[in-house]
């Protein structure tokens, strides 16, 4: 077959080229442009060359970040997976209930980030917040303000609540595809309620499941509104996770330079991450499925 | 093992049932002999699948008992039931071995793993998936999957009964003759009570001892194979067994001379004097061709199948079916036909007279 060149073909993806290029590349190129510069303001900018980065991976203020930030996100999987695949099998599974539970479930995801640090924030307070109060009155310390710990029971809390139902919803959405035929084998199998969970809705919930891991790491990684809007990071630095630290050092201080270097660093991390994560689980999924 | 008996046995999936309509299945009394094949016959939505439910516990019936031996289990679960059912579309335990799945109903009761093992074996050899017991079940074909279904319906040697819901349909026509000829291999060896549904007439009639009909959710005969094709209890049996089915045609009767359009056949019995809906009921295989005797048809057309040769004609606006040997000559002038006398039935709102027999010297033919 005869092949027409026709470079009037370009002009149809030059839409998508423009509209990527303003709203990733140009924008990205320019944090790249400033990680290896130093300003003064009055944008006059030196040439540092990799100073930035090389500071960036001596300090330990990055790396306090990143153990905090790893922590948070270890402990919101760790609890909003299983606690997740334990109310989709106690949700209903046909009829109104079950519509009602799951409008209910949806409503948390609708919440704006920093509304949900507000209500929380109120919430807690132990002059005036529900919670803060009760807790006070009956004479449990409690200050997310004062106390490291009890801002990180805060955050955490904060986040399991949002986020739950998403985890909830997925899992759910698995377990609606089993056929019955499978609970009914087994019965007459005779398999024990854990055997069920093991051998039937688990394997059919994973593809979720590894979607919800991934979607909760990703976006617990980058988590900046609620804890900013609780404490603003602290008390000290306590709940200090990546995103806050680099705001604080882009628009705090204004250092353009360092900051741009941690943006680039902070996005690889997640990049490298989330694909090393992927890989595994589909390598895993392959090889299961030759065998 | 035990008999297992259905006493007013009903169920509607309905939570308050009002007519006879609301019931999938409606009441049956019957007892399941000890160690026998059955089959289950009836059209897709009969309540074959319910009864089979309700027989192994998955559901619980609205009304009536059942009893293993003279124990009623009606409230009793699955698992104290001790039943074993395989289903229409293959279950697989996916993340399991295919030894693991075939393991897997005895090591839930606890066996010991000699045992385990030596079963596993036996009943891999049986559906040849010996070559496989180490493959993970999950990248096999629905074949394979649906063997390994079987495979574990039949690894519990001390079972009450097997039940078995339409279990070949997703298998190759080749394999079905196979898998079925073990099946009853298996039934022989071990004498399990086996009931097996289907809506296949073949598959009922070379599979089972007994075959019992359903149509719209009541048992309709519970016969042989030869009695349900020779004396069908009602019309939807004489339809649904045989192709093509039995052929009905109204008439009016009186003692024992049927009337159809001022002409008069006689019967092998005494009906008395009948009401209702009465239709006389005889198979493609005992209406005779013929050029001079009988009654009067008009032929529409011949199929030549191999074997036989079916005609179908029109006899006094009701369409017949005539099942001929391949060997019989139709020729242009046979235009009559006679009914063998032995082989007729009355049946008055589609259920089966039962006449008296009486003395008729002369053969009685038309």
């Amino acid at each position: 077959m005869e092949k027409t060149v026709n470079q009037r073909a370009w002009l149809l993806v030059l839409p998508v080229l423009v509209l990527v290029a303003f709203s990733s590349i140009i924008p990205m190129m320019t944090v790249v442009n400033y990680s290896f510069q130093d300003s003064f303001g009055e944008n006059i900018f030196f040439w540092v060359g990799l100073e930035w980065y090389q500071e960036l991976l001596r300090s330990e203020r990055l790396w306090d970040a990143l153990g905090r930030q790893l922590l948070f996100s270890f402990i919101i999987l760790m609890i909003e997976i299983p606690l997740g695949i334990l109310v989709a099998l106690s949700m209903p599974k046909k009829g109104l209930s079950a519509s009602v539970c799951l409008v209910l479930m949806s409503l948390p995801l609708l919440i704006p980030y920093n509304v949900v640090g507000t209500i929380w924030q109120v919430f807690g307070r132990a002059d005036i917040g529900l919670l803060g109060r009760t807790l006070s009155d009956l004479g449990i310390s409690y200050n997310y303000s004062q106390n490291a710990f009890d801002a990180w029971v805060t955050v955490i809390i904060m986040d399991v609540w949002h986020w739950t139902s998403l985890v909830a919803l997925l899992a759910y959405a698995g377990l609606s595809s089993i056929p019955k035929a499978y609970y009914q084998a087994a019965m007459i199998d005779q398999a024990s309620r854990w055997n069920v969970f093991r051998y039937i809705e688990l394997p059919k919930m994973r593809g979720v499941l590894m979607i919800a891991i991934l979607l909760r790491f990703m976006d617990s990684f980058m988590i900046y509104t609620e804890p900013f809007v609780l404490t603003g990071g602290g008390p000290g630095n306590a709940t200090t996770f990546l995103s806050i630290d680099l705001v604080k050092m882009a628009l705090g201080q204004f250092d353009l330079g360092p900051a741009a270097a941690f943006s680039l660093m902070y996005f690889l991390v997640i990049l490298l991450i989330s694909y090393v994560f992927y890989t595994v689980m589909i390598t895993i999924d392959k090889d299961e499925a030759k065998q | 093992m035990a008999s297992i008996a259905l006493e007013n046995l009903a169920h509607s999936y309905l939570p308050n049932p009002g007519g006879n309509n609301d019931f999938a299945l409606k009441e049956v009394n019957h007892i399941w002999e000890d160690g026998r094949a059955y089959a289950l016959l009836g059209p897709s939505g009969c309540g074959k699948t319910t009864l089979l439910n309700v027989i192994s516990g998955l559901l619980t019936p609205t009304s009536g008992r059942i009893l293993f031996g003279d124990k009623d289990v009606t409230a009793s679960s699955t698992a104290e039931r001790n039943i074993a059912q395989v289903f229409q579309f293959p279950v697989v335990y996916d993340t399991m071995t295919v030894g693991k799945n075939l393991a897997f109903p005895l090591r839930n009761r606890g066996m010991e793993a000699g045992y385990v093992s030596e079963r596993v074996q036996r009943i891999a050899q049986m559906i040849g998936l010996e070559a496989d017991l180490h493959k993970k079940a999950r990248g096999l074909t629905s074949d394979l999957k649906q063997k390994i279904s079987l495979g574990r319906g039949m690894v519990r040697d001390d079972v009450n009964a097997i039940l078995f819901d339409e279990p070949l349909t997703v298998i190759d026509p080749h394999l079905k003759w196979e898998l079925r000829t073990q099946l009853k291999s298996l039934h022989r060896e071990f004498g399990h009570t086996m009931i097996y549904v289907t809506h296949d007439q073949t598959e009922a009639l070379t599979f089972a001892e007994k075959v019992v009909v359903m149509h719209e959710g009541r048992v309709v005969q519970i016969g042989t194979p030869k009695e349900l094709f020779e004396t069908p209890a009602h019309v939807f049996v004489g339809y649904f067994i045989g192709s093509p089915g039995m052929n009905f045609i109204p008439v009016s009767v009186t003692g024992n001379k049927a009337h159809i359009n001022g002409n008069t056949i006689h019967l092998h019995h005494d009906y008395g004097n009948p009401q209702g809906d009465i239709l006389l009921g005889i198979r493609p295989e005992f209406v005779r061709l013929s050029k001079s005797d009988g009654l009067p048809v008009q032929i529409n057309r011949i199929q030549d199948v191999g074997r036989h040769k079916f005609i179908n004609a029109t006899l006094f606006d009701t369409e017949i079916n005539i099942s001929a040997d391949e060997g019989f000559e139709i020729e242009s002038d046979m235009v009559k036909i006679t009914f063998d006398p032995a082989n007729m039935g009355i049946f008055c709102d589609d259920w089966r007279l039962n006449g008296k027999a009486i003395d008729h010297g002369n053969g009685g033919t038309v």
